[in-house]
């Protein structure tokens, strides 16, 4: 198996084989991440730019943690003290960071596509930290990551994504991530923010939590955007909760091996309970964690490195 | 002015119900049915062998950009982008900058016109000061300045009262009401058709009922005010079934349907190409289906490019940043001829009746036929000839069109406006 994409902009257009790598990169990643010396000189000499265009903490973070454990040299753009408040424009700032010499360039963005838009401008590799509500594929990949760590192969495993999948580019990076790798995906939520068009992404979609939840060996809690929905998607947060947020009744529907994530940043009390949040089935930490690994093997890789290379280094 | 000989064309002419090989002839501008010996050694002779002769194609959707829009496009330009594809009347909308709702505005825009363009360009006026859809414009003042029709194209009246108002009045003036049919309360930050493409590519819905909402509302109130109605660039299957309907029991609604949304569907947008961004969105194949079906049986009336010029810089963009609109005077004619003629067996003077006659009537315009008489207005094309259109080679300042590049079958040859050869252009 050989990696050859230079880009990571979508889990839609990656195959089953190319998540498997960037996994097994990942792993081997996070072998040298418990070692007393985190750092690796793969990248040493090279400079990420981190062009973060919507707000950030996790992501932004991981990925600069991780550019920092492969040894490059990494520059925040920050969006607020930036020239983009001066109206210039997506490609004129990206060629201005390519002409400083960058290597590669992590994008954030509220744009739906400007990844795949960078990636046609630019020379260097261009990685998805999210863009708008389409995908965010160092998240599902991260994600599926963590749920192989606690379930093995997830062929015929199901999963159940709950919350506000119309405006989640997590749930859809999750959707193609869980699908190629053999998972049955539920989408559970108000059916003003689970359109049925989602079955065409192959999964599918309920609106009944208990049933949801009796088979699942995952559930993933989206975060309730009700800023962004306004009032017109569902009457309240108080409704909301009262409907499908995760209490300690509901989560006894799951199977006790059942684990429960979240992407973060969580609501507290919104769409789960606090006790949930911190129980024993929940790994939203391990997602945090293994953020790091998956990205040092995104950029790895998309830098033009094997997933032998480092693999063969940690046996 | 020579006279004019086009012989051994096909000539097609659906509003004198022609459509046989042979010549046409023009004298002063106008056509006659022959010329004599002696007129004919000294008239501009072309032959056409091989060639179509149509009236001069008519658009009544097209957007000059003038005044205030002039890097996008001019009434020079613009006049010359429907030269080139074979249209002799155009006809302009309003939102200009400032908006054309003012009889000084429109006055410009006619001084423009009889200064700058190489084809008939009429200028239509806003329903409403600003396009704002608060108050009415003065309708009475704008037809009396030479507006066809008003409209505030790009934006759709939304109170049901100032519409049914602004019918009620411009039909005092015998003004058509053109809309753009859409309900914004629900297309709130939409930037493509609502379906299972925006959800894949995470992009915000329009969705077909905003159109069928303002379809719907503009039938009820043509019914009840006995205004005619015309709604510009139909896109929803459901839209073209209300139209049907209300045609049947007499309503007074005309319709039109642009090239690419019988052309394209939201299925071409996975590359977030804003060359196939514009508003009302590509929609499903269901639609284009529909779209077809109701200009087969005239529920549409005729085809209206939209022509809606951005510079590069503009379209060069995110796609939510982009503007919408595409370009559509150049690439009309062969591709309604590919969707029409070669993939749905439409009859050749069937398209060219929705490119001349039938958008002409709608507004009432001289324009659109070969009968004796008629203004010797007159679109020469090879239907089969196959080339490839570039943006670079046209004669728009903007190059945002979805046909860049691309292999297109039928071309214009020869465009004459009152006897006169506009396309070619003479070397400047």
């Amino acid at each position: 198996m050989t990696w050859t994409r230079r880009h990571l902009l979508t889990i839609e257009e990656l195959s089953l084989s190319e998540i498997e790598q960037i996994h097994a990169t990942a792993a081997a990643f996070k072998k040298i991440l418990q070692r007393n010396v985190k750092k690796v000189p793969a990248l040493r000499g090279k400079t990420i730019v981190n062009l973060f265009l919507e707000p950030s903490t996790r992501t932004r973070m991981a990925f600069d943690m991780a550019a920092k454990r492969l040894s490059a040299d990494v520059i925040a753009f920050d969006a607020a003290s930036s020239s983009t408040q001066k109206g210039e424009t997506l490609r004129d700032t990206a060629q201005n960071i390519e002409a400083l010499n960058a290597d590669m360039i992590v994008i954030r963005h509220a744009a739906a596509g400007s990844p795949l838009y960078l990636s046609k401008i630019l020379g260097i590799p261009v990685i998805n930290a999210g863009d708008g509500a389409h995908e965010h594929p160092t998240q599902g990949l991260l994600d599926t990551f963590t749920m192989k760590e606690h379930l093995g192969s997830l062929k015929g495993r199901k999963v159940a994504i709950l919350g506000d999948i119309l405006f989640s580019r997590v749930a859809r990076s999750n959707i193609h991530a869980l699908t190629k790798m053999g998972a049955r995906v539920t989408l559970v939520g108000p059916s003003t923010l689970v359109p049925h068009g989602f079955t065409d992404l192959g999964a599918e979609v309920s609106h009944d939590l208990k049933s949801a939840l009796a088979d699942a060996d995952v559930v993933m809690l989206l975060r309730i955007q009700h800023e962004r929905q306004g009032h017109r998607h569902f009457p309240s947060l108080g409704e909301y909760t009262s409907t499908f947020g995760l209490n300690k009744t509901r989560a006894s529907w799951l199977s006790p091996k059942a684990i429960i994530m979240h992407p973060g940043p969580i609501n507290r009390g919104v769409e789960i309970d606090s006790e949930l949040a911190d129980g024993p089935r929940s790994v939203i930490l391990e997602q945090v964690t293994n953020g790091i690994a998956v990205r040092m093997a995104a950029l790895y890789l998309c830098a033009g490195y094997q997933p032998e290379t480092v693999i063969s280094s940690t046996e | 002015m020579p006279s004019l000989w086009i012989k051994n064309a096909r000539v097609i002419d659906p509003a004198s119900r022609r459509d046989a090989k042979g010549d046409l002839f023009a004298r002063d501008g106008l056509i006659v049915p022959s010329l004599s010996r002696a007129e004919r050694k000294r008239a501009r002779v072309i032959d056409a062998r091989g060639l179509v002769a149509a009236p001069g194609l008519v658009d009544i959707h097209v957007h000059f950009r003038e005044p205030g829009q002039t890097h996008k496009e001019t009434i020079a330009s613009g006049s010359r982008c429907a030269a080139a594809g074979g249209f002799t009347t155009v006809v302009c909308m309003p939102n200009t900058t400032p908006p054309a709702d003012n009889a000084g505005t429109i006055q410009y825009i006619l001084d423009a016109i009889r200064r700058d363009s190489l084809v008939k360009v009429l200028p239509t006026g806003c329903i409403t000061i600003g396009m704002k859809g608060e108050s009415l414009a003065p309708l009475g003042s704008l037809k009396r300045a030479g507006v066809v029709a008003i409209t505030d194209d790009g934006d759709c009246v939304q109170s049901n009262e100032l519409m049914r108002r602004a019918m009620e009045y411009a039909t005092m003036f015998g003004l058509p009401v053109m809309d753009h049919c859409q309900d914004r309360s629900m297309t709130d930050g939409a930037v493509m058709n609502e379906g299972v493409m925006s959800i894949r590519l995470g992009l915000r819905g329009w969705p077909n009922a905003a159109e069928d909402l303002i379809v719907s509302r503009n039938v009820i109130l043509s019914t009840y005010t006995g205004a005619h109605v015309h709604m510009q660039h139909i896109s929803s299957a459901l839209s073209v079934d209300i139209l049907r309907q209300a045609k049947a029991r007499g309503v007074r609604v005309t319709a039109e349907a642009t090239p690419h949304h019988i052309a394209l569907t939201d299925s071409a947008l996975s590359t977030y190409d804003t060359s196939l961004k514009m508003n009302p969105p590509l929609r499903t194949e269901e639609d284009r289906r529909a779209i077809i079906a109701g200009l087969r049986d005239g529920t549409l009336d005729c085809i209206s490019t939209d022509h809606a010029p951005h510079t590069d810089y503009e379209k060069d963009k995110e796609f939510d940043y982009a503007p919408n609109g595409i370009l559509g005077l150049e690439t009309a004619l062969p591709v309604v001829l590919g969707v029409l003629v070669r993939e749905n067996r439409f009859k050749l003077a069937r398209v060219v009746d929705l490119m001349t006659r039938r958008p002409a009537s709608i507004l009432g315009l001289e324009a659109g036929t070969l009968a004796e008489g008629a203004a010797a207005d007159i679109c020469l094309f090879d239907p089969s000839e196959s080339w490839t259109y570039e943006t670079k080679a046209g004669h728009s300042k903007s190059g945002n069109s979805p046909w860049n590049g691309k292999k297109l079958q039928g071309r214009v040859k020869t465009t004459l406006v009152d006897g006169r050869v506009v396309f070619p252009m003479a070397a400047s």
